[in-house]
């Protein structure tokens, strides 16, 4: 219990991504899904960091840098979105937006 | 031994912390516990002695993203709650822990993990920054400069998307211009 | 030769076509005479064949073409004109042509005149076609196709109910029959390796009797069906409901031999096993007798003649089951003949009368139908068997053949079977032309046939009277091919005392008829008389109440299996199974559209429950690998 393994930082990794995908499924309102999705991106970097440090490879950082990029651009894409659609529609439950009805 | 009680102590912080965010009514305490969250995730990046990468956590994801997400509450009444249509519990909370299993047991077991070798292995006495800028602007730079790309294109979108008045530039107007364009501004508020 | 003999066969054949060109139009005179004229041509190529064979005694064989080569089976188009056939042909081509120019007449004023002589000539062909092939495949080409022109020409007025009935019931029973015949077909394949008779017959001589005897039966089946031997009999009287021309032709003459033909034909097989020989002769005895009392009291005058063709039939068979061959092929050739005139005066009378058939409602039709009275006269003699016409030569002989061999049960059988066929006929012919004029009270206007039509009677009277001398040169020509027996009675007194004492029986059974039916108070029969009412006249007037027996215990129980099998199994199991497979799909399709709800949160949860579905299989599939052996 003392010793921190790898398995430690991989549980704990896995228990944030529950989180994360609990609250992907549980939000109705879109910018707190954004925030969700947040969790999960997160929780996948202190998976990878972990995994680098255990092994002595660089590669899991370089990773997890990558994503930070990538999170970054797509908040500022999304949040972009979501201000268009509020200003067209003032509404951003998840409930009213069911064109796509199939 | 402190590596444990870091490692606990940040653990429940953090999952405490993303717990407020999943499940609270209010916006605006979601906003503050994820902006607490990454801060305590970047904790565990020190502790695993990933220091360029903690150092990156705070700055880009609390410091631009949680800002971007705050101007972007700015748009929305925050004192309301956040009303929601409840989804069925059952279904949420058996998947994500069906899910979470799963994955535990997949890591755990010792299939793939046996056989893995490093690609760019660790040099013990040269700093984290140090060892990360030489492997990421040598081996990873093509990445890294797509990644550049990436970024300026989502800035662009970002202001295209949620700009007001694009075809007018203020800069390219003299100042007679300028004034014109103040005046009809204030009759429409007149009138 | 091989010219006539394919004259003799396709000459109908074009005349069939001709008119069935004609078939869709109204009627066109045309249409009859081409037919008429054409089996006129067939008519005299037959006889120039049937001079070939007296004068040569060579059969005419030829193989037109090959119709099956496959393995072991070979089966040609190949016919065969030698003593038996040319006989048959000759009876065909002559009865034939007869009632093709009696029935432009007849059928003037049928709207589907042009439609008749098609299948009228179609049937002739076909009946050609049997008659003169070599190899039981072709005869069975042609059993089929006589089989469906008599189906088309009996129902040929199909919009009236009982004429389609009729039509179905006779077709339907050949059927039955014919799944006999097939059988006995295949069996004779199967045992020889052959279907063509010389050969078939010659390796028959060296099979077992129990294989023989089952061949022997399921071909008579088949011969039971066509010749309408109990209990495959009713439809015979049934089909009635044809033109007159058509009962003439088909159910006189033509087709209701080709039984009789067929048991000829296989003479060689019959010979081996007399004891389905003494069967056959047995059942044609009782036949006969049986078909007699039915016409005893029978009202409709076509049934009569038709009831008299079933006896005349079971006397063919008689004979044939006796071993006597060339009596039955003789019998049936004279009978043709007279049977035919019959059938053709009656259809004279019922034109006159306006196709009214019970005789009690004629009555006094000598005064104005004189020719149809001597015609049908001559020709109720020579059924009854009196010298000098032809109907003496050939029952007699049969009578003689089952004295000589011992059979006294069927002789007796045959002896008061002739009574009553004397009487019955002679009932028939009292009603109509002799006594009270019963008809004009009713209100009909009869006249006499036209005088083309009497003519053409003619020949057939001719032949009738005089066929019976035409005996000895008869009997030289078919020993070739049929077995020679003749019939001795050992003394010379009971030769004469059988052939007087016959004579006398019939000419009483005359005398009684025309005594008991020319009476000034015959009344038409209302159903109140006591004889009416009587037991007897009721069984025989319901023909034993076997057609009521078919209907309840035959007929309805099918019509309701199928109505199980159509609605139950077919319509609920077969549709419904399929139905449902369709039904599956489209449900499945229904209910899953409903994933596609447009909203996000609900995708997401379909996506998060995707994962755990990947997330299993690959915790199973790694399990399996870890512990698989590897």
């Amino acid at each position: 219990m003392m010793e921190i393994g790898l398995s430690h930082y991989l549980v704990l990794s896995t228990i944030l991504f529950a989180i994360g995908l609990v609250g992907v499924m549980k939000r109705k309102n879109l910018l707190l899904l954004f925030f969700s999705t947040e969790i999960l991106l997160n929780s996948v970097n202190i998976a990878f960091a972990a995994i680098s440090h255990y092994y002595g490879d660089l590669t899991g950082q370089m990773f997890a840098f990558f994503v930070i990029a990538i999170a970054a651009s797509e908040v500022a894409v999304g949040l972009g979105l979501l201000i268009v659609w509020h200003k067209r529609h003032n509404n951003i439950d998840l409930d009213t937006m069911s064109s796509m009805k199939g | 031994m402190f590596e444990a009680i870091a490692f606990y102590l940040f653990a429940f912080l953090t999952i405490s912390m993303f717990y407020i965010v999943v499940t609270t009514q209010q916006a605006l305490y979601a906003l503050t516990a994820l902006a607490a969250g990454m801060i305590f995730i970047s904790a565990f990046f020190f502790i695993l002695g990933a220091d360029f990468l903690g150092a990156v956590q705070i700055i880009v994801y609390t410091g631009a993203v949680m800002a971007l997400y705050a101007f972007g509450m700015m748009f929305f009444d925050t004192t309301r709650d956040v009303k929601e249509k409840q989804g069925n519990k059952f279904i949420i909370v058996g998947l994500s822990t069906l899910s979470a299993v799963l994955v535990v047991l997949i890591v755990s077991a010792p299939i793939v993990s046996d056989n893995i070798v490093a690609l760019y292995p660790v040099v013990d006495g040269i700093g984290n920054t140090q060892e990360v800028g030489v492997v990421l602007f040598t081996k990873y730079l093509i990445p890294f400069e797509v990644a550049a790309v990436m970024l300026l294109v989502a800035m662009v979108a970002g202001i295209v998307l949620a700009g007001k008045k694009m075809d007018l530039s203020l800069t390219l107007m003299n100042d007679a211009e300028i004034r014109e364009l103040n005046e009809e501004k204030n009759k429409k508020e007149l009138s | 030769m091989e010219l006539f003999l394919y004259t003799a066969l396709f000459a109908p054949f074009v005349g069939s076509l001709f008119a069935a060109i004609f078939g869709a139009s109204p009627k066109t005179i045309i249409a009859g005479i081409i037919p008429s004229i054409l089996l006129g041509v067939s008519l005299l190529s037959s006889t120039v064949l049937l001079v070939h064979v007296l004068s040569t005694g060579e059969a005419v064989h030829v193989e037109m073409m090959t119709w099956m080569h496959t393995g072991n089976l070979y089966i040609p188009f190949g016919f065969l004109v030698d003593q038996v056939s040319v006989t048959m042909m000759m009876v065909v081509t002559v009865v034939s042509t007869v009632v093709h120019v009696y029935a432009i007449g007849y059928m003037s004023h049928d709207k589907a005149f042009n439609r008749f002589f098609a299948w009228l000539s179609a049937f002739v062909f076909s009946m050609m076609i049997l008659v003169m092939s070599d190899n039981f495949a072709g005869l069975f080409i042609g059993w089929e196709g006589v089989g469906v022109c008599s189906w088309a020409l009996i129902g040929f007025w199909y919009h009236k109910e009982s004429a389609t009935w009729a039509a179905n019931e006779a077709f339907i029973m050949n059927r039955i029959a014919d799944l006999g015949m097939l059988i006995g077909i295949f069996l004779v394949y199967w045992n020889t390796g052959t279907l063509q008779y010389h050969e078939a017959f010659e390796a028959m001589k060296h099979l077992d009797t129990g294989i023989l005897t089952t061949i022997g039966i399921f071909l008579f089946i088949g011969a039971m069906g066509k010749s309408a031997q109990f209990p495959l009999h009713t439809w015979l009287a049934d089909a009635m409901e044809g033109p007159t021309p058509v009962s003439a032709l088909i159910h006189a003459a033509t087709m209701v031999t080709a039984g009789v033909y067929l048991v000829v034909r296989s003479n060689e097989l019959y010979s081996l096993i007399p004891n389905v020989g003494l069967f056959i002769a047995s059942l044609g005895a009782f036949v006969a007798v049986f078909a007699a009392t039915m016409a005893l009291v029978n009202r409709d005058i076509k049934r009569v003649i038709a009831y008299s063709t079933l006896s005349q039939l079971g006397y063919m068979f008689a004979a044939a089951g006796l071993g006597a061959y060339w009596v039955a092929l003789f019998h049936l050739m004279a009978h043709a003949f007279f049977k035919a005139l019959l059938f053709l005066g009656g259809g004279n009378v019922m034109h006159a009368m306006s196709d009214e058939l019970d005789p009690f409602k004629m009555g006094g039709l000598g005064k104005t139908m004189k020719a149809t009275m001597i015609l049908m006269t001559l020709a109720s003699v020579a059924l009854a068997g009196l010298f000098p016409l032809a109907g003496f030569f050939s029952k007699d002989m049969i009578l003689e053949a089952a004295f000589s061999e011992h059979h006294f049960i069927i002789y007796t059988v045959l002896l008061f079977t002739a009574g009553l066929t004397a009487f019955y006929s002679f009932r028939i012919i009292a009603l109509i032309f002799h006594g009270e004029d019963r008809h004009t009270a009713l209100g009909f206007h009869p006249h006499e046939a036209y005088p083309f039509m009497i003519k053409a009677m003619i020949p057939l009277a001719i032949l009738a009277a005089i066929a019976g001398f035409a005996r000895p040169y008869y009997f030289d020509m078919v020993i070739a091919v049929l077995p020679e027996t003749e019939y001795h009675i050992h003394s010379a007194m009971t030769y004469w005392t059988m052939t007087i004492g016959t004579q006398l029986f019939v000419i009483a059974a005359i005398y009684f008829a025309y005594k008991k039916y020319m009476s000034s108070d015959i009344k038409v029969p209302d159903g109140t008389s006591e004889m009416e009412n009587s037991f007897k006249y009721k069984l025989l007037i319901n023909q034993y109440y076997i057609p009521y027996f078919y209907e309840e215990f035959l007929v309805k129980p099918y019509r309701a299996l199928s109505r199980v099998f159509w609605k139950d199994i077919d319509m609920k199991i077969v549709d419904g199974t399929v139905d449902g497979i369709a039904n599956i799909i489209y449900n499945t399709g229904e209910n899953t559209r409903g994933m596609q709800s447009g909203n996000l949160s609900t995708m997401l949860k379909w996506m998060v429950a995707g994962l755990v579905i990947l997330l299993s299989l690959a915790v199973i599939f790694g399990l399996t690998v870890k512990y698989s052996g590897v």
